[in-house]
């Protein structure tokens, strides 16, 4: 692997509360690089969930600089904040976040709506990233009538439709059985065969066993990184 | 984002749940219903005097005695219809004199008392073409009737009496054969109360009678202008019919008071237009409510959108479009239901259905701006809720 740099993290730290503070994350440093897999992995409390609302821009560093794409974020404001998240990232989360009342395909078209595309352009973008996923006959389907699994891909096509820098998957199997949860990690290692630079938070060791590269946090810090795959 | 995709966005929560936005919006619908029925109500039935006025005209004017000026009641020269046909402008001329002392009664075993209001006048041939009335049933008086004991009821003294013609009345202390019924005269309500006889036979039977052995003087002259000359005839028509003593004669223009009565129509009724902005008031409160607790309900859905890049501009205008939006649909059903109201009732009356601009632009724009009030707090707490935060309940 020697893609560009999508993400880089130096001396970040975060710290909550004032009495008394608690210290999220104490000086995490790390770089991801394009078409990386990468688990970061760690037991509930470790601040791997701060961390992930650092790298997404959800949070801001208490200290310390994250750069997404080379741009450091430090000084953008909330709307600018906005818009690179609407470019460079795509989230996953544990409990997919679907829009129940409407389909499948303009859910996943809600993934570019932040982003300035025309709505006609957004329909056949979500119909090409369901296709990814292999939800292509569903598109039409409204989310209530999937399964859980079939859920998760709707969620994933929903990040990965704008072709973002890096796709931050938060415990993305934590609500599926494991037959379920093995196939969406299958589809997530196609998808980053496929080109797309994905960083999994997970707390669960044998999953991030099986992805190329793990960052271990315990109590705010990386404690073991096998760094990038060769 | 393009405007559709605002709508779009703003729709999701009215989407998601319509049964709610409904009875959200119902608060709404029922106020704007409310003031746009009031206003169209009062606009429709001034429409139909105003129709009514012009059907009966403007043109027609009367003279009566006025005091005199060393008090007591003037009285018109038997001579003043007759100067009256010759002035200029004026098409017509009719009169009638009221005979204070003559009552009317079903029979003669009626108490003197009870004379039920009915007036006895003496009519000229020409009253009830120059009055705007004309003869429902029976006949008018001729040149011939005139002078006998026989009577045309008008139409509240003949559903007074319950009689028509064919009939007969005791009018005077003898019988009178009632001839004919007029239709009602609504510039001339005492046209309506009267039991009209010719000046002939109130002479020869009533002893109506005035200098040189003539009938009496008549007490209410008729006068039609040309079309549009009335405001130029009526300062002439004093000194015309009373060249001697212009100053006590009085004249009025009868469409006057149903002009009055069409201002006063229009006047909507405050008590219900009051009804209709607490209506308004309750709506904007339970559209309030329901913005409140849908943010609440979707926090998740705000920390997605933030997650995917919406700024917190784009989640303010979302709520706040959707507020909007739920009170624009409460205003517009609102509007066709009260312009449905009014078009119903009007068409009940037989009067020309008006609903105002003001009631259906002001309907809208004040639910317009019942939204805009009722939305902006809920969807500022909306945008200043932190991402991370709304993403932890879900």
């Amino acid at each position: 692997m020697s893609g560009e740099v999508v993400l880089e993290l130096a001396e970040v730290t975060k710290v909550y509360g004032e009495q008394p503070p608690v210290r999220a994350l104490r000086g995490v440093s790390f770089t991801v690089r394009r078409g990386e897999l990468a688990a970061i992995v760690g037991p509930s409390g470790s601040g791997k969930s701060t961390l992930l609302h650092v790298v997404g821009t959800l949070e801001p560093p208490t200290s310390g600089a994250v750069r997404i794409g080379g741009v450091d974020v430090a000084g953008m404001d909330d709307e600018e904040l906005s818009r690179l998240r609407a470019r460079e990232i795509g989230f996953v989360f544990q409990q997919f976040f679907l829009a129940e009342h409407t389909t499948v395909r303009e859910n996943v078209a809600d993934g570019l709506l932040y982003a300035g595309v025309p709505v006609a352009e957004r329909r056949e973008r979500a119909d090409r990233a369901l296709e990814r996923v292999g939800l292509a006959h569903r598109a039409g389907f409204r989310p209530s009538t999937l399964s859980g699994g079939e859920r998760q891909r709707v969620a994933i096509a929903r990040a990965l439709v704008g072709e973002p820098s890096i796709v931050l998957a938060d415990e993305p199997t934590g609500n599926l059985d494991s037959a379920t949860g093995a196939s969406i990690m299958a589809l997530v290692e196609e998808l980053n065969a496929a080109g797309a630079t994905i960083l999994v938070i997970t707390h669960d060791a044998d999953l991030a066993e099986r992805l190329p590269r793990r960052l271990r946090v315990l109590d705010g810090e990386v404690v073991s990184d096998t760094g990038p795959a060769s | 984002m393009t405007f559709g995709d605002r709508v779009r966005v703003a729709s999701v929560g009215l989407r998601a749940r319509p049964l709610r936005a409904g009875l959200s919006a119902l608060g709404i619908a029922i106020g704007t219903a409310a003031i746009v029925a009031v206003l169209g109500l009062s606009a429709s039935s001034q429409a139909g005097l105003l129709a009514e006025i012009d059907r009966l005209g403007t043109n027609l004017l009367t003279v009566e005695p006025g005091e005199r000026l060393t008090g007591g009641a003037a009285v018109l020269p038997a001579e003043a219809p007759g100067r009256l046909t010759l002035l200029g402008g004026v098409s017509e001329v009719a009169h009638s004199a009221r005979l204070e002392d003559a009552h009317v009664y079903r029979s003669a075993e009626i108490p003197a008392a009870e004379s039920g209001g009915i007036q006895v006048r003496a009519a000229s041939l020409g009253l009830p073409d120059v009055v705007g009335t004309e003869v429902a049933r029976g006949r008018w008086l001729n040149a011939a009737t005139a002078r006998l004991p026989v009577t045309v009821l008008g139409a509240a003294a003949a559903r007074r009496l319950g009689l028509g013609p064919g009939g007969r009345i005791w009018l005077g202390g003898r019988w009178f054969a009632v001839a004919g019924v007029l239709a009602p005269a609504p510039l001339e309500p005492d046209v309506d109360h009267s039991a009209l006889i010719g000046y002939p036979a109130a002479r020869d039977q009533l002893d109506y009678v005035g200098a040189d052995a003539q009938a009496g003087p008549p007490s209410t002259i008729y006068v039609r202008t040309q079309t549009g000359r009335e405001t130029a005839v009526q300062p002439l028509l004093a000194a015309t019919a009373n060249p001697q003593a212009p100053s006590e004669v009085r004249v009025s223009r009868p469409s006057d008071v149903l002009t009055a009565r069409a201002a006063a129509a229009g006047a909507f009724d405050s008590l219900f237009l009051g009804l209709g902005a607490v209506a308004l008031v309750v709506g904007a409160v339970g559209v309030a409510n329901i913005m409140i607790i849908s943010v609440l309900e979707r926090r998740s859905e705000i920390g997605l959108r933030r997650a995917l890049g919406a700024t917190p501009r784009q989640i303010r205008a979302q709520f706040l479009g959707e507020s909007l939006l739920l009170a624009l649909l409460g205003g517009v059903a609102g509007v066709l239901a009260g312009a449905a109201a009014t078009t119903v009732y009007a068409a009940a009356k037989g009067w020309t259905v008006v609903i105002p601009p003001e009631a259906w632009a002001g309907g809208i724009g004040a639910a317009v701006l019942i939204g805009a009030a009722a939305g902006l707090a809920p969807a500022v707490r909306a945008s200043r809720m932190s991402p991370t935060a709304a993403l932890r309940t879900g």
